[in-house]
């Protein structure tokens, strides 16, 4: 199978879709040029009106997504960095998740909004925050963080065919990370967790560039005696809580991992859900990792800091043994 | 006001159109104040003629989008009287199936892609819409009412400035009614024409008499034709005046507290739209009088009918509340 970038993934998902469906687009700013490489080279293939570039507006155009997506076309809107999606929250939050329902079922809002999730570069506040625990609370609007190529692309293609509004967050983090994406065609559809490490003491969870710290801090903990299973939930809303909780049934500890603020993140919903539904087959409580509750610093080394880090999951592990 | 152009079959038509909506937003206010309606109704009594001469110009195929202040919109562009009662009443019958509301009347099958009840929410969604037709290689036009109050909105400014940099066939109507809310316009900002701004976006701007349905319909109608032939989208200012509340039953949040002088309402209601228009017709002997009596005869049954069927509809049945989430 060939090894291919996270990037690269995307770029050829982007570029199947186009190929198949003439309704499906691509809009944002330097969308042509490709910022993120993920769009490189669209523009050559598909010309000026499927790959168009727009000003820096990103409540226009996010809006604009929607208003092509509700008058017959399939647009992807690209806005750059998730903190961008901070400046378009009316058009996400007030319009594209509720329209469909608001209006009693009278459309469909096939749209796929695209950006960066995470840090990782060392950009500060306004370039490095992961956004997705926001839109997991906004009704309607489903979230998507892959954290492989195989993945990324499979995903990406399952979110521009779907008929509802799709957040989908690639990690600048992982642009570079190769993994075997099949040549031929595939799809992966939302809201289904993959299993990433078989394990029988204790069930870790967690999504985006997160699940290769919980791996790496698996391949630690197997080397102490103890078995991680590592659950990548790929689609953050919805979620697979069965696959959640019939790991718990079989491990009894449940760690959740989240590149997010400690307060309503993700890792807060999983633990509690845990917690909620399934008290009894847990041999200790809960535990959440997250990042620290402060804004992203610059600095490299504060920057690692802020994030979940391995030593952080095997410390919670540890908690859950004690 | 000189109408030459107007033909009688078109004078009828955008005077029923007025008319329409006069009779139905007089009814709300009524049923408002009688306590049976949910929530809050911005009426759009005083502003008809913009509606009306605006909708008269698009085709079914056109598509507009509209604000909190939206029946008149939805009437002008064909809606169903009764499918927006009801949705007013919160019923199952009603438009969105009472899950929209007077702020959220949506009528995909015309080209009303819905009503936003977020100042200055619906201006990007119009370019969209413009954006799908120029995609398609379609000659359809996107039209986007909003008011004096959202021109001052960040979605005004990147919305035209879009369209305008892709030459998108999208019509900008701003509603200028004086008054955002309880504050008047002139507060709020420091030109006296907002079609004054198309200039900072390279568009045509134009100032047009919202009092005047004729002038309405001829403006819009120069400014659709020029979307069609792709020269892009135009700014128009329709000089309006919201003649009642900006909420009915508004006198609860101004707790005594006045916001504008009588004089000036007076001369408004000096100008209003469906006496202007009423008087017009009859008068130049485009309409005989006989004939708009019986259309407010039928037009005024048909809007009370539309109530009493809205409560006479069922609630929504509290299982429909998962209804029509994701596909």
């Amino acid at each position: 199978m060939p090894r291919k970038t996270y990037v690269a993934a995307i770029q050829e998902a982007l570029a199947e879709e186009m190929r198949r469906d003439q309704r499906v687009f691509l809009i944002g700013e330097d969308v042509r040029i490709g910022v993120f490489p993920s769009t490189r080279g669209l523009h050559a293939e598909f010309g000026d009106k499927r790959v168009i570039d727009t000003p820096i507006s990103e409540l226009a155009v996010a809006g604009a997504g929607i208003g092509a997506a509700v008058t017959g076309l399939r647009p992807i809107v690209d806005l750059m960095f998730g903190t961008f999606l901070y400046l378009a929250f009316d058009q996400i939050a007030n319009q594209a998740g509720a329209m469909r329902y608001m209006y009693g079922g009278q459309t469909n809002v096939p749209l796929v909004f695209m950006v960066q999730n995470g840090a990782g570069s060392s950009a500060g506040h306004h370039h490095s925050q992961a956004v997705h625990q926001f839109f997991m609370n906004m009704p309607q609007i489903k979230v998507i963080l892959p954290s492989t190529p195989y993945d990324g692309k499979g995903l990406l293609k399952s979110a521009i065919r779907d008929d509802n509004p799709v957040l989908f967050l690639h990690s600048l983090s992982l642009g570079g990370k190769r993994g075997e994406v099949p040549a031929e065609e595939y799809a992966i559809p939302i809201g289904f967790a993959d299993v990433k490490r078989e394990g029988r003491d204790v069930t870790i969870c967690a999504a985006g560039p997160t699940v290769y710290t919980a791996l790496d801090a698996a391949k630690k903990l197997a080397a102490q005696g103890v078995d991680a299973e590592v659950i990548d939930l790929r689609s953050l809303s919805p979620w697979d809580k069965q696959t959640i909780l019939k790991s718990v049934a079989k491990t009894g500890r449940f760690v959740a991992v989240d590149e997010s603020f400690p307060s309503c993140s993700a890792a807060s919903e999983w633990a509690a859900t845990v917690a909620e539904e399934a008290f009894h087959q847990l041999r200790a409580p809960v535990q959440r990792v997250t990042n620290k509750n402060v804004p992203m610093p610059f600095s490299p080394v504060l920057e690692k800091a802020v994030l979940p880090s391995e030593a952080d999951v095997i410390a919670a592990v540890h908690n859950t043994l004690a | 006001m000189h109408h030459q152009d107007i033909s009688v079959d078109l004078a009828l038509d955008i005077y029923t159109r007025v008319l329409r909506i006069r009779r139905f937003e007089e009814e709300v206010g009524r049923l408002f104040r009688q306590g049976q309606l949910p929530g809050f109704v911005h009426l759009y009594i005083g502003e008809e003629a913009v509606a009306a001469g605006v909708c008269a110009a698009l085709t079914d195929e056109d598509t507009i989008i509209s604000t909190h202040r939206g029946h008149g919109h939805v009437i002008a562009k064909g809606g169903d009287i009764k499918r927006m009662m009801a949705e007013l009443f919160g019923k199952a019958t009603g438009y969105c199936k009472g899950k929209g509301g007077s702020m959220h009347i949506a009528d995909f099958d015309i080209g009303m892609l819905g009503a936003i009840g977020i100042v200055g929410g619906g201006l990007p969604i119009a370019v969209g819409a413009g954006l799908s037709a120029w995609y398609s290689d379609r000659e359809r036009v996107s039209v986007c009412f909003f008011g004096d109050g959202a021109a001052n909105e960040g979605s005004f400014h990147e919305s035209l400035n879009l369209a305008s940099t892709l030459a998108l066939p999208v019509i900008f109507v701003c509603e200028n009614n004086q008054y955002g809310e309880f504050t008047p316009a002139t507060n709020a900002m420091n030109i006296t024409d907002i079609a004054d701004r198309a200039a900072g976006y390279g568009i045509r701007g134009v100032v047009a008499d919202g009092a005047d349905a004729f002038e309405m319909y001829r403006v819009a109608k120069a400014a659709v034709e020029r979307a069609r032939r792709g020269g892009g989208p135009t700014l128009i200012e329709a000089k309006t005046h919201r003649r009642g509340s900006h909420a009915e039953g508004e006198e609860a949040f101004l707790a005594g507290q006045t916001y504008r002088d009588e004089a000036e309402t007076a001369a408004a209601q000096a100008k209003d739209p469906l006496r202007l228009l009423h008087s017009y017709v009859s008068e130049n002997g485009i309409l005989p009088a006989e004939q708009l009596e019986a259309l407010d005869s039928e037009i005024t049954q048909s809007v009370a009918e539309a109530a009493e069927a809205a409560r006479n509809s069922p609630d929504p049945e509290i299982e429909s509340l998962f209804d029509d989430l994701w596909l």
